[in-house]
């Protein structure tokens, strides 16, 4: 005996004397006084009934296992004629049934011991290694481990992306929680009781032996006739052997005191096995038990519980030892742990499944709904989902198909607006036109022809009528630009081009505007090609704009425009020096018909729709068109493209707010690298 | 008045347009005609045989862009288109048909005079001489090109646009000088006008319309010659 383990005793029949012992099998395990050890061996025995008795096919008998009479009752029966319990190992069917006679005890034990109440026969199975049930648990727990890592990888995955797998995976872990803590403590509170009743029935065993070894011994009355003595030991530690008790099977070892110490075993075992902290406490006179390893005869070791009492003779004090193996309650043990942990792991697999079952119920229509939910986005306005039952995923099924219902009806509405607005655009853009031409060029020819033979007021009217039908042509041909971007069928027609070219054209086409308003339009390009994918039509359209509107509000100061490409984008920037845009204006210089000064006379007729439109051309490039403006400072505008048509836009080669911009706008010397001047 | 200088036949079923265009055509000393209904403009077009065709697009009976194949069919008429949609679908449409230009309506009488005459100035003679590109040689005043002997028929625009090309053979040409001396136009930058022309001219010239050999793109400038 090594380790911690605390010993108290105390007089034999007096108040309970309590060994505890650190052995594996129990942490801790009480030896009861004689007085309350039945009481308490009644109730434990009841609780270990309850709990199921073990038989020793190592399957769980639900009924109790054997009765006292040493019949076998009509549950083991079926048990032993091979009736396996799922747990148990199949393997060991035949060491089983070869192990059940030395249960089916000697009939008579029950009539021999009436008072004893009915305690639940511990019965071992010989020669059965307790290692293969472990191994087999523990390889299938490995391969549990392996299947675990390869979900756990599988679900880092889709752990975000699945209710199903999250819901199952949880209750897993809370199962897997649940379970190890209900098994262990099944496992710890089987493990207890059953080492109760062990113990209570071993105290009455040797109760029962103890009185009958002092009624033999008491005939003994010559200490002389040493043979006498000798046989009868011998006697009594054979006859006390051979009883069969409740406590199941033991040896007995009586030891003498005295001169010659001898012992007198019976059975298989070593009588070394009983350890000298427990002699010594019968040597006291207590009736004392511990838990000890008992060596056989065969070398072999195991838990046993040995109890001790002092056996008190005319002859002498012989200590009476009863040896209980406890390989049968062991393997038990092992049993109730291989069984919780096989049933626990059946346990929470198939509450993960049940989980993964009952979510993929709820979560299967869901995901057919964002599906469904999906292809309606993208376009397919005919999807809708199907209905089962009147359940609440059905009401959510039923709720999507009429919301898709709606949506689709109000698209098709939309739709049908959208392709009247456009037959509209075309229609007016032809039934208006053929007119105005006609219109266009009767006024031409009053205008140009006849003008010098006209009345000086009708000669002026020629004029006006010449000059509002550019204007209105201009509007109209504007309102349908925008009507196209507002329709959605503008197209891009991109190709590459040298934007140098493209702002030079635009500089000299409205040369004639900058020079009625005095103004100077300063070109800055590189010397190599800015070539770009861009709609020329359009971008000369933002550029003319631009430039037009610099003129216009540039109040005769110099107009600077700047070319500058990257690899990645070009940009090019038109700057004035006239009264610039208040804070705020910057933002709203885009809107349709926002003029920066309402009071201002439209010297050159602007539509109030070329900003709106540049911005639209811009965007359909996938470009964009930024304002600076500081009140006294001026206006820029920026107007920057990819290179490559479609391609996102990060930076702009030119800031939008120009160097110069804290400097009054007449100090402004502009780069004199790749300029050129155009008027 | 000054001299007749071409006869322009006007298919337009707006009468009001088309009295227009007449006055305007007449004070610019051009001989219109006109036809309203498209089914008859093949007939009145084999009748007047008229320097000039002006199309409207949208015409009843027989649409523009059919009058105008039909029209290219029999004959290199220089026709100028009359339309109201400026939008590339419709222009592109109309000049793949054969038209040689457009006008978007509306337009202003010197717009259109000018298209007129340019179409019309070509008549000029030009000085004798032979080009080649590749293997593709062109007579310039017997208004012929032909491959190894094998005569192919351009549309004059189309002959134009290969001799200017020709003349100077490792120039590059950009869309807008093209249309300045091939078209006339000044200050534009319709490159449409340009591209379909040049598609047209190398489905004619080019062996492999795919894979040109005769009129090259140049990318981000324009167009040259290939190799004589």
């Amino acid at each position: 005996m090594s380790g911690t383990r605390a010993l108290r005793g105390d007089r034999h029949g007096g108040d309970r004397p309590v060994v505890e012992s650190n052995l594996p099998a129990a942490a801790a395990a009480s030896a009861e006084g004689d007085g309350s050890a039945q009481d308490q061996g009644v109730d434990l025995a009841t609780g270990v009934d309850e709990t199921g008795g073990v038989d020793e096919t190592g399957g769980v008998d639900e009924t109790g296992g054997v009765d006292e009479t040493g019949g076998v009752d009509e549950t083991g029966g079926v048990d032993e004629t091979g009736g396996v319990d799922e747990t148990a190992d199949v393997g060991l069917a035949a060491e089983r049934t070869a192990g059940w006679p030395s249960r089916a005890a000697p009939p008579g034990r029950a009539s021999r011991q009436p008072a004893e109440p009915a305690v639940p026969t511990r019965a071992t199975a010989p020669g059965r290694g307790v290692g293969s049930p472990f191994e087999v648990a523990r390889l299938a727990l490995v391969r549990l481990r392996r299947h675990a890592v390869e979900a756990v990888r599988w679900a880092s995955d889709r752990w975000r992306r699945s209710l199903q797998l999250r819901v199952a995976t949880t209750t897993l872990l809370v199962s897997t929680l649940v379970v190890v803590v209900v098994g262990v403590l099944l496992v710890n509170t089987i493990t207890a009781r059953l080492l109760d009743a062990k113990q209570a029935a071993a105290y009455a065993e040797t109760k029962n032996g103890l009185r009958i070894a002092e009624r033999q011994l008491s005939v003994v009355v010559s200490s002389d006739d040493r043979d006498s003595l000798r046989a009868t030991l011998k006697t009594v530690t054979e006859d006390l052997a051979s009883r069969g008790t409740d406590a199941g099977l033991f040896s007995i070892a009586v030891v003498s005191e005295g001169k010659e110490r001898q012992t007198y075993y019976s059975g298989d075992v070593q009588p070394v096995s009983i350890p000298d902290d427990l002699r010594h406490v019968v040597d006291q006179g207590h009736l004392a038990d511990m838990y000890a390893p008992i060596l056989f005869k065969d070398g072999r070791a195991g838990t046993g519980l040995i109890v001790g009492a002092p056996v008190t003779a005319p002859l002498g004090s012989f200590r009476l030892f009863y040896l209980f193996p406890l390989q049968a309650e062991e393997r038990t043990i092992a049993l109730v742990r291989q069984t919780v942990a096989l049933t626990g792991i059946l346990l929470v697999l198939l509450l993960g499944g049940i989980a993964a079952l009952v979510t993929r119920q709820v979560v299967r229509p869901v995901r057919a709904a964002a599906q469904i939910a999906e292809q309606f986005a993208a376009g397919r306005l005919e999807q809708r989902m199907r209905v089962h039952g009147k359940d609440e995923l059905a009401l959510l099924a039923s709720a999507f198909n009429d919301m898709a219902d709606s949506l689709q009806r109000q698209i098709r509405k939309l739709e049908d607006m959208s392709r009247l607005q456009r037959r509209f655009t075309s229609d007016v853009s032809h039934e208006l036109r053929t007119p105005l031409t006609t219109v266009r060029m009767a006024a031409d020819v009053l205008y140009y022809s006849s003008r010098a033979d006209f009345p000086p007021e009708v000669a002026r009217s020629a004029e006006l009528l010449q000059d509002e039908l550019d204007r209105f042509e201009s509007l109209l041909a504007d309102l349908l630009e925008i009507s196209r971007y507002d329709a959605r069928v503008a197209v891009l027609e991109a190709e590459a081009v040298d934007l140098r070219r493209l702002v030079r054209g635009v500089v000299e086409a409205t040369a004639a505007i900058a020079g009625r308003q005095h103004t100077v339009v300063l070109v800055d390009t590189p010397d190599e090609p800015v070539v770009a994918d861009v709609d020329p039509r359009r971008v000369e359209r933002i550029l003319r704009n631009l430039v037009v509107n610099a003129i216009e509000h540039g109040a005769g100061h110099p107009v600077e425009v700047r070319l500058l490409g990257s690899t990645e984008a070009i940009a090019v920037t038109v700057r004035d020096h006239g009264v610039g845009l208040r804070p705020g204006e910057a933002g709203m210089v885009f809107d349709r018909f926002w003029r920066a000064d309402p009071s201002r006379d439209r010297r050159t007729g602007g539509t109030g729709l070329g900003l709106a439109i540049s911005l639209e051309d811009a965007r359909l490039h996938g470009g964009w068109l930024h304002a600076w403006g500081r009140p006294g400072q001026g206006a820029q505008f920026r107007l920057t493209l990819p290179v490559h048509s479609g391609a996102p836009l990060v930076s702009s080669p030119l800031p939008i707010e120009p160097e110069s911009a804290t400097r009054p706008p007449v100090d402004v010397g502009f780069p004199p690298v790749g300029s050129d001047g155009a008027t | 008045m000054e001299v007749m200088k071409g006869r322009v036949l006007v298919v337009d079923d707006d009468p009001a347009l088309a009295e227009m265009l007449g006055i305007v055509l007449r004070g610019e000393g051009f001989e219109p005609s006109f036809v309203a209904d498209g089914g008859r403009a093949l007939t009145v077009f084999r009748e007047f045989r008229p320097d000039v065709v002006l199309l409207d697009l949208m015409l009843p009976g027989m649409s523009g862009i059919d009058v105008c194949k039909a029209l290219r069919a029999e004959s290199g008429v220089p026709i100028i288109m009359l339309t109201a949609k400026s939008d590339t679908v419709d222009v592109v449409l109309g000049l793949e048909s054969g038209a040689d230009d457009y006008v978007v309506k509306p337009f202003k009488p010197k717009e259109l005079v000018a298209r007129v005459r340019a179409r019309l100035r070509r008549t000029d003679e030009p000085p004798a001489e032979s080009l080649t590109i590749g293997d593709i040689s062109i007579d310039v005043p017997g208004h012929s090109v032909s491959r190894n002997g094998t005569a192919i028929a351009l549309t004059p625009l189309e002959f134009d646009l290969l001799v200017a090309l020709a003349r100077k053979p490792r120039q590059v040409f950009t869309r807008e000088v093209l249309l300045e001396q091939v078209w006339g136009y000044r200050h534009a930058a319709d490159t449409r006008l340009v591209n379909v022309h040049v598609q047209r001219l190398r489905s004619k010239v080019e062996r492999d319309p795919e894979h040109p050999e005769i009129v090259l793109t140049v990318r981000g400038v324009g167009y040259k010659a290939g190799p004589p």
